[in-house]
């Protein structure tokens, strides 16, 4: 939980850090580019675009309908269905399931709701070992670290860095800053910990509630081994993530797999249905599904906030936004960096912790322009921003109104005062066009960076006067 | 059923404003493709992410993997005896000397996990079919060709048959009638596994297969 001085500082050591700006600035370089290349027709993204933002805003109107049709069809498949409020009700599900078993070694995918949950805290402090096996969760475990962008976790080292590290946790394993040997190294290493773990946990991408079927997109294979390996498979989500149709994940995932890397399609796109059935040979004997809440109901209350669980973690706001390229993923002090997650985040965690994260953005429109499902972000980044000043206390965001100042408060009034009198204003312009050489040069922070501004001697309206404009 | 539940369920109906319903139109464009053009794009697609594609016959295929396998020095071959391909392989098999070993063990995975992950050098599968828009296997593994076969071994070899390409996805999902019924298991595979997690960099051959190889009977 942060407030504004801590925020600054982890932005001025991220700012001040040469090598993680090089770091971030390639690598968004080269996934603005790749996307921009694998959706060569405009016209057809846009299309696209169009779809994809249709698909997830009917499946959030017929959210309540939706969810009771997956979990039965689940439910009928074989899959059982979990229900969880609270990160606290989703670590102690999957607990239970592990004990339940004996089990105390679990492998994971990559799952963004189990860094929600901070599910390896969690089942570390009982006593168990969680390894995650997608190669950028795995590099940034090693080194205690959370991910800093959310389709690639380990973004903000170079190979250099890793290479230390592998060193580091790996003395056996000989020295290399080769990428395709290092990655190497992981497979080898993690090969073990898919053949030995009891439980394997990944997260949804497309919940399919026509079929009950669970979808999955990775390049790794590490996805598929956590979901087929292992005797028991956890699979944990949002309850946002449920789509209608088995017809709607095409489009969806191409705008995925698109949006995030450039890719036409993924390595591997696993749907699962159902456990093993009788007669099969492998496959988890046992599949659990868990649905997290955990405020997503609350943020779906709001007519216009709710437009941020259409999101299908692609991750292309990130890309392609001027702040998060310069700070990187970890100065947000947030699970989900960059755009969407100054959106998501506060709403989940609260205005009062999270406030700050809203007015980290130049409202450019970048993020709004490539979302895949078209949330419209800078207005509800705006929205938040109005959110936590307002004092009517009429929304259901938290920490409505916390980051109000009266001082604030006043001087827009004012300035709101001024602009509706027009006796006022042309007063006021006058003033200051009079006093304008005892104006200060430096005006707080806005001086820091920027040159003070210079009134002009007349204001415009007195310019066109004197022209014979006439029609005020 | 559980109270979580139920306070879900009751707070997304009790939601502030009815969410306007949205009309989808879900008749999915295809493209207008003949069949060498399907082809085309099945390969293009394929290799672009590393995968070796073959272009083999009905009656030739076998000799092909025969081949493969002998050039990639394999030193064993993990297959279904019975599935589809299990009769032309053993023939093959049987017809040349000094081919790598064919292995086979029809029983559950769990009995000889440690064999499969650490012994099999190759698997070869059938598919189900494929999608040339963006160059993918479809496959619904069966108990004769498990899951793990297109999975663990570090090289999948795979038998795609063009008569069974559709244009895109979307039309697999409609002209196969996947509603009517979805496996254990389905399964879209494009290339060889892959990550781009260290500066972005790709790099092959992660968790699953380090090769993917595909005889494509034309």
């Amino acid at each position: 939980m942060q407030q504004k001085a801590e925020f600054d500082q982890r932005v001025q050591k991220a700012l001040n850090n040469p090598q993680l700006r090089r770091n971030f600035r390639i690598a968004m370089d080269g996934l603005m580019e790749k996307r921009s290349n694998a959706f060569p027709d405009k016209v057809a993204l846009e299309a696209l675009r169009v779809t994809g933002a249709n698909i997830r805003a009917n499946a959030l109107a017929k959210q309540l309908e939706l969810l009771e049709q997956l979990e039965a069809n689940c439910t009928r498949n074989g899959i059982q269905v979990h229900w969880a409020e609270t990160i606290e009700q989703a670590n102690r599900i999957v607990l239970d399931i592990m004990q339940r078993h004996n089990a105390s070694r679990m492998i994971k995918g990559k799952s963004m709701v189990s860094e929600e949950m901070e599910l390896n805290h969690f089942l570390e402090a009982q006593g168990n070992s969680c390894i995650e096996s997608d190669l950028g969760e795995y590099i940034i475990q090693l080194d205690h670290e959370t991910p800093s962008h959310i389709i690639a976790p380990a973004i903000h080292k170079s190979k250099q860095e890793i290479a230390r590290l592998f060193k580091e946790k790996h003395p056996d394993i000989p020295y290399s800053e080769d990428i395709e040997t290092m990655t190497r190294s992981a497979r080898k290493v993690l090969r073990s910990k898919f053949y030995e773990a009891e439980v394997g946990l990944s997260g949804v991408n497309f919940a399919v509630a026509e079929t009950g079927t669970l979808c999955l997109v990775e390049n790794e294979g590490n996805g598929r081994m956590c979901t087929t390996v292992p005797p028991v498979h956890i699979a944990v989500t949002g309850i946002e993530k449920v789509v209608e149709k088995l017809a709607d994940v095409p489009p969806l995932l191409k705008l995925l797999t698109g949006s995030a890397a450039g890719q036409h399609i993924s390595t591997y796109f696993n749907m699962i249905s159902s456990p093993r059935k009788p007669g099969e040979r492998d496959g988890p004997t046992e599949v659990h599904l868990v649905l997290l809440d955990n405020q997503r109901s609350r943020i779906y209350a709001d007519e216009e906030l709710f437009d941020s669980l259409r999101c299908i973690r692609c991750g292309a706001c990130m890309n392609h936004c001027p702040v998060y390229t310069r700070i990187g993923g970890h100065a947000y002090g947030s699970l989900i960096p960059g755009p969407i997650g100054s959106v998501i985040e506060p709403q989940k965690f609260g205005l009062e912790n999270f406030g700050v994260l809203p007015t980290a953005s130049t409202l450019c429109g970048a993020c709004g322009e490539v979302c895949p499902v078209k949330i419209p972000l800078p207005k509800l980044l705006h929205r938040l921003r109005y959110e936590q000043v307002r004092s009517d206390h009429t929304g259901a965001t938290i920490g409505q109104g916390s980051q109000r100042s009266a001082k604030e408060a006043l001087i827009w009034k004012l300035w709101s005062w001024a602009h509706a009198n027009p006796a006022v204003y042309r007063g006021g312009t006058r003033l200051a066009g009079l006093f304008r050489g005892i104006i200060p040069n430096k005006i707080g922070p806005w001086t820091r960076v920027r040159t003070a501004p210079k009134i002009a001697p007349k204001s415009l309206h007195q310019l066109a006067r004197e022209e014979g404009f006439d029609n005020e | 059923m559980s109270k979580a539940r139920d306070n879900i369920l009751a707070r997304l109906r009790a939601r502030g404003v009815e969410k306007a319903p949205v009309e989808l139109d879900r008749t999915p464009a295809s493209p207008d493709w003949n069949r060498e053009e399907r082809i085309d794009r099945f390969c293009k697609a394929m290799r672009s992410v590393r995968t070796e594609v073959h272009p083999v016959s009905a009656a030739d295929w076998p000799e092909k993997l025969a081949a493969l396998a002998k050039e990639k020095q394999l030193r064993n071959l993990l297959y279904a005896p019975a599935g589809p391909l299990a009769e032309k392989i053993e023939a093959t098999w049987r017809a040349h000397a000094g081919l790598p070993e064919l292995v086979t063990r029809e029983v559950d995975v769990d009995g000889w996990k440690e064999e499969l992950f650490f012994d099999i050098d190759a698997a070869v599968t059938s598919t189900r079919s494929a999608i040339a828009e963006v160059g993918a296997m479809i496959l619904w593994p069966t108990p004769e060709e498990p899951r793990t076969f297109s999975l663990v071994p570090p090289v999948h070899i795979a038998v795609v048959e063009a008569n069974q390409l559709h244009n895109t996805f979307a039309d697999a999902i409609a002209a196969e009638d996947w509603t009517a019924g979805m496996p254990t298991n389905a399964l879209l595979i494009s290339g060889p596994s892959k990550s781009a997690d260290i500066e972005q960099t790709l790099a092959y051959g992660v968790h699953g297969p380090v090769e993917l190889i595909v005889l494509l009977i034309e």
